[in-house]
């Protein structure tokens, strides 16, 4: 059985039949009695001062039962909605956070931010109350670019240079004196773009006050519950905890855009308490666009050292990071301490500094999005190490070689504050340029050539750091939440199991993924192990999902609880075998005594510890239930080896992946086709990312350009190829699963390869992504005309 | 002027009317206005709440339903217009227990993640295998023909594999 | 969406009737322009009239030496209709490119044509071609129906009801998709007619247009290579996030050659 369905199976998912049948209950899904419905009024202006506010006629048109606004938040003692991680600057001074109410009090700062809200009987209703609201709004001077944001006007009061914080990590001295007296430095201008994460399923919640228990249920798209309970009850106030429910039903993807705390979720549960009636919204795909935290937005200058053999010798980088208008749940932290720490990569550079400008813009809120900080991080790196192979004239794959951290040198700390446990990225090259069939790529070329198009292939190593981390670090770095997770295992009387995960799924397969750690491990069937998540009313405590936890934290609290249950078993055993517990033993759902065949099953166990007729009462609880919360040691650090082979029309500019590889080190792997997807999904955000999406705003009114997916471009079907993917096993020294994390992979890895091969197929040393076939036909122009003028 | 018997059916603004069609095999009935869309119709009238919402742009495919026999986005058309007509949706195909083999292959082959797209790309697949009958149905085919539905998850790799599949068993 | 009055029409009369007399009416054809534009409120119409259970508006005929389709035929009628793939392939083609195949069950060649998208596919077969247009009230030269972005020649309470192709002798459709909407960035049909040659450009302009320069180079030597020294002028061309000027004049004369050398 175990083999089957255990650790390390390949088993289909056990939430597959909802979904497949159109049984998935979505938030959008969800309907109460005498329910009303809010439309928010947003911002058509980038940067704009709302001199008055008549809401008269929205009240008055038929259907509308409400209409409130920033001011009636304020009355009702709902706070701003909180950062929570606190970065100190260079001088120790902590970043400047300026108040994010949930409805705008005075002033807007970006196209889209909600001012007000109209709450109908029917959608409709309250539309058509939105549409009479009508604002006196004094334009403001707006600015929507990164690099230039520390010249323009403060767009918060008392914030200048529009600069959050100022963040170092690295020791700059040695850095510049490696620079200094480098044989070789390559610099390179580098810019991460944009993205809107675009998840399926839009965002919702729906608020259902009881004024009878005074229990406030928030329904919504989370991708952490509790968390949002936490947040929405210590910070802003929307109800105290034990008075405030959350549930997180099936959630259609989140990508972290569904991690944090927004405005219409504190709306409606604050409208719902207010007006005693159920209050729902669903975002429209344009609110998404306009709305949801957007990804990415670096603007960064990096130089790398070499010395004449090609070693690395230090890496100095400069960036400016987009907060947009407001600071995010998690924003501060994305460029900062998910970034900055990875950008040794799998590299023995010796000195690397790193310095980070977070500005304000009147843009949407930045915040975490797939990969979160260590795709810009890896983008950079791999991109300016490519670059310095091309210009030192090496092969990539042996410049790369030449300077990864030996598996033999594990664990091994880094000159930016992590301590990576174990890897082997040698291992994970070689796999790759051999899958890839790296060595027949000149042949390759030449055929392709012959046929009018240009080859080329790119590789990229990446690192990234999951599961974070050990609490008391995270605090001592600034974070305000701890950062473990916890279980529960509950085993009923007939032995079945529930189990209660901290962790949230919306997509991910826990349902399937964590039945097979708790199946290994008490040796009961799949088809016994119920997995539930997502309502703060039937689990404990929990963190939730984002950066590639799930598994690699949740999974750990699961083991620690299995091995309770475990424990107290052969307790209850040893009473019910005449035998001592440290003599029994458990193995395939069986305590027998050492070397006998006295032995009990588990669910004789669990029968005897609900039905305590025989039992040493005197000595232990009945029932059989027991919780763990799980506090990593360190982060995990997957990594791996990409590459990527493209074909690009030079007539037309597109570019066609004709082959791209991956090879990840996940540790150990619970469900290979379940991971194998999440490699896939990321690997074709990160696609999107090098060739397809670019958020774009127009630089003079602040309005989004690419505000629907007829101007987004969303990775479809035929953009993208099957992927061949591949592993390296080395096991996290430091949780009980030796897993590492796969969610982010991906997404992370993707980015550089696309670039570089694209790069390298038409010879040119940099090209901004997304690489569309405007800009490569842009690029390949440039170069033939700078070719004539030559 | 126009005379009587010329319009099939006519109702105005803000009216309300009872719109009849056959869902699934069933006939149905609901009150609707004008502007109500087919796939709220099914959602919110019917309670088939597979069929989702994705985008406003009929981009995304996600609220795909078979119209008289093909897939259609019920986001691109009004309740009323499927008076006379046939809407199969996502629960008429198959349920647990007896699957359409379109269903039972994205199971099998990891066809989906967070499931928001799913029904959608399902009712697409049947599509895609009952457009290309008889013939060999190749992944540049099926990744053409699915050019109107979008995953954020899957990076499609599975999705493909899971209509060739579902496109071989039907 | 806001809301109008709902009108099925039985007969081309009566909705050209109720066309007329009300101001702010819009047909309903295949919706999917009308529909998602409504949704996102950018039109507001008093009134839809409904063309989709009239009889008789659809279907597709082939007979001397004329495809003829009914303004009512989906893109997907167009792209698999065997008579269509034998007469004209690349109409066939060019119907099996226009939107996603669920797009293309329910759009309309009707409907597109008299919507005039600028990034539409169907302008450019109906000019390339040399096709005409059959309305309730008279013919119209494909040439003359096209007037400018989202204009046509259509007088109010005027329907079009088919849409009648010549078979070329040959033709060849190339497109070049907008990365993200999947509208033509560019389009251009080239086909060798009983009247000559015609290239048509769709997607690059605010309007079709024909490529007088590329026609004549063809018509002395029908081949690629013909195109060598022609090019397109970028001046008054589309201009988007996801295409500059230039390039949609670089991928006019790209396109035509691919067009040319798929037939040639």
């Amino acid at each position: 059985m175990t083999v089957q369905t255990g650790i390390g199976a390949r088993v289909r998912r056990k939430e597959d039949v909802r979904f497949i049948t159109g049984r998935g209950r979505y938030t959008d899904d969800i309907n109460r009695p005498g329910q009303l419905h809010a439309v928010f009024a947003r911002s058509p202006h980038a940067h704009a001062r709302i001199g008055s506010l008549d809401i008269t006629k929205a009240e008055a048109s038929p259907g509308v039962v409400a209409v409130l606004t920033g001011a009636d938040l304020a009355a009702d003692g709902i706070g701003p909605l909180p950062c929570g991680w606190l970065i100190h600057s260079r001088d120790g001074s902590p970043m400047k956070q300026p108040p994010h109410p949930a409805l705008s009090q005075g002033t807007v700062r970006y196209v889209g931010e909600p001012y007000a809200v109209v709450i109908g009987e029917t959608r409709e209703a309250a539309q058509a109350g939105a549409d009479l609201l009508d604002p006196d709004f004094e334009e403001l001077p707006a600015n929507v670019d990164t690099a230039s944001a520390q010249g323009v006007a403060p767009i918060h009061d008392g914030i200048a240079n529009n600069l959050c914080y100022d963040w170092t990590l690295g020791d700059e001295a040695a850095t510049d004196a490696a620079l200094a007296s480098a044989a070789h430095v390559v610099e390179l201008d580098i810019v991460n773009n944009r993205l809107i994460p675009n998840a399926i399923e839009t965002r919702a919640a729906l608020g259902d006050y009881d004024a009878g228990t005074d229990m406030l249920t928030l329904y919504t798209t989370s991708q952490n519950p509790h968390l949002a309970r936490l947040v929405l009850s210590a910070f802003v106030g929307l109800a105290p905890e034990h008075k405030l429910r959350v549930v997180s039903p099936d959630v259609g993807g989140g990508f972290g855009s569904k991690i944090f705390i927004y405005s219409e979720e504190t709306v409606c549960g604050w409208a719902s308490k207010k007006l005693r009636r159920p209050v729902k919204w669903t975002a429209d795909r344009s609110e998404a666009f306009l709305n949801d935290a957007h990804g990415r937005d670096h603007v960064t200058k990096a130089r790398l050292a070499l010395d004449a053999g090609g070693k690395f010798l230090g890496l100095k980088v400069s960036t400016v990071a987009n907060l947009g208008a407001y600071m995010s749940t998690f924003s501060s932290s994305i460029p900062t301490y998910l970034y900055g720490t990875l950008l040794a990569g799998q590299y023995t550079t010796p000195a690397i500094f790193v310095e980070v400008r977070s500005v304000f813009t009147n843009t949407t809120p930045v915040d975490a999005y797939r990969g979160a900080g260590r795709p810009e991080a890896t983008f950079l790196l791999e991109r300016i190490v490519e670059t310095a192979a091309r210009e030192l004239g090496m092969d990539p794959a042996e410049l790369r070689r030449k300077n990864m951290i030996p598996k033999d040198a594990f664990p091994y700390a880094t000159p930016v504050a992590l301590v990576y446990d174990t890897g082997d990225y040698q291992a994970c090259l070689d796999k790759a340029l051999a899958l890839s069939d790296y060595a027949g790529f000149p042949a390759r070329r030449a055929a392709a050539k012959a046929r009018g198009k240009l080859r080329g292939i790119g590789l990229s190593c990446y690192i990234e750091a999951c599961g974070l981390a050990p609490s008391r670090l995270a605090g001592q770095l600034g974070a305000g939440v701890g950062l473990y997770e916890s279980a529960e295992i509950r085993v009923n009387p007939t032995g079945n199991v529930t189990v209660f995960t901290g962790t949230h799924s919306h997509g991910q397969g826990h349902e399937t993924t964590f039945a097979q750690v708790v199946s290994s491990r008490l040796g009961i069937g799949l088809d016994q192990i119920e997995v539930v998540h997502g309502d703060t009313s039937q689990g404990q405590f929990g963190l939730g999902t984002y950066g590639s936890r799930s598994l690699a934290v949740g999974g750990s609290a699961l083991m620690k609880a299995s091995d309770k249950i475990i424990a107290k078993g052969r307790k209850i055993a040893a009473y019910l075998l005449e035998s001592k517990p440290e003599d029994i033993d458990f193995e395939d759902g069986v305590f027998r005594v050492r070397n006998t065949n006295k032995a009990k099953s588990f669910g004789e166990i669990a029968f005897a510890a609900y039905v305590p007729h025989h039992y040493p009462l005197e000595e232990l609880e009945p029932g059989l239930q027991e919780t763990a919360f799980y506090d990593p040691q360190n982060f995990t650090y997957p990594a791996g080896a990409y590459v990527c082979e493209v074909e690009v029309d030079p007539d037309t500019g597109v570019t066609r992946i004709v082959k791209f590889t991956a090879v990840d080190d996940f540790g150990q792997v619970i469900n290979p086709m379940i991971v194998e997807g999440q490699v896939h999904g990321g690997i074709a955000q990160g696609i999107g990312q090098a060739m397809l999406e670019a958020c774009r705003y127009d630089r003079e009114s602040g309005q989004l350009l690419t505000g629907s997916m007829m101007d987004y471009a969303m990775p479809r079907a035929d953009d993208l190829v099957n992927f061949d993917l591949d592993v390296v096993r080395t096991d996290c020294t430091h949780n009980p699963l030796g897993a590492k994390g796969c969610g982010e992979a991906g997404a992370i890895g993707s980015p550089p390869a696309v670039i570089n091969a694209i790069t390298d197929a038409i010879g040119v040393r940099t090209l901004d992504m997304p690489a569309t076939p405007l800009k490569v036909w842009t690029a390949l122009q440039a170069g033939s005309a700078a070719a004539k003028g030559s | 002027m126009t005379g009587f018997g010329d319009f099939l059916r006519e109702f105005g603004d803000s009216m309300t009317v009872k719109v009849t069609t056959t869902v699934n095999g069933k006939p149905v009935s609901g009150d609707v206005e004008p502007n109500t869309l087919l796939v709220h119709f099914v959602r919110e009238n019917l309670g088939l709440t597979g069929t989702h919402v994705g985008c406003d742009t009929s981009q995304c495919g996600a609220c795909t339903v078979h119209f008289d026999g093909r897939p259609i986005k019920a986001c691109t058309i009004l309740a009323v217009q499927a008076e006379g007509h046939q809407v199969v949706t996502i629960e008429g195909i198959g349920q647990p227990g007896n699957l359409h083999p379109m269903q039972a292959a994205f199971q099998e082959n990891h066809g989906l993640q967070c499931g928001f797209c799913t029904p959608g790309m399902i009712m697409a697949g049947i599509g895609i295998a009952e457009r290309n009958k008889g013939a060999t149905l190749s992944e540049e085919t099926i990744r053409a023909e699915l050019e109107g539905n979008i995953c954020r998850c899957t990076g499609y790799h599975n999705i493909v594999k899971s209509i060739a599949a579902g496109a071989r068993d039907m | 969406m806001y809301n109008f009055t709902y009108h099925r029409a039985g007969s081309v009369d009566a909705a050209a009737a109720k066309l007329a007399e009300s101001g702010d009416a819009k047909l309903l054809a295949g919706g999917m322009t009308l529909l998602p534009t409504m949704k996102q409120r950018l039109a507001q119409p008093s009134d839809l009239i409904d063309l989709n259970e009239i009889a008789g508006l659809n279907g597709i005929t082939v007979a001397g030496g004329t495809v003829t389709i009914g303004a009512m035929t989906r893109h997907a009628d167009v792209a698999a209709s065997a008579e269509v793939k034998q007469a004209i392939p690349a109409l066939a083609k060019l119907a099996g490119l226009i939107g996603d195949p669920a797009v293309r069950n329910r759009g309309t060649i009707g409907g597109s044509i008299a919507n005039n998208d600028p990034a539409a596919d169907y302008p450019a077969a109906v000019v390339g071609l040399g096709a005409t247009v059959v309305t309730n009230k008279r013919e119209i030269a494909g040439d003359d129906f096209f007037t400018g972005m989202f204009e046509t020649a259509l007088d109010d309470g005027e329907i079009v009801t088919a849409v009648r192709f010549p078979v070329p002798q040959k033709a060849a459709y190339f497109k070049f998709p907008n990365p993200a909407s999947r509208y033509a960035v560019v389009g251009v049909m080239v086909a060798k007619t009983a009247g000559g040659i015609r290239v048509a450009v769709t997607g690059a302009g605010p309007c079709v247009f024909r490529q007088p320069d590329m026609e004549r180079a063809l018509s002395g030597n029908f081949s690629a290579d013909a195109l060598s020294g022609i090019s397109q002028k970028a001046d008054g061309l589309n201009e988007d996030i996801h295409a500059s000027a230039e390039y949609r004049a670089s991928l006019v004369v790209v396109g035509a050659k691919r067009a040319v050398a798929e037939i040639a």
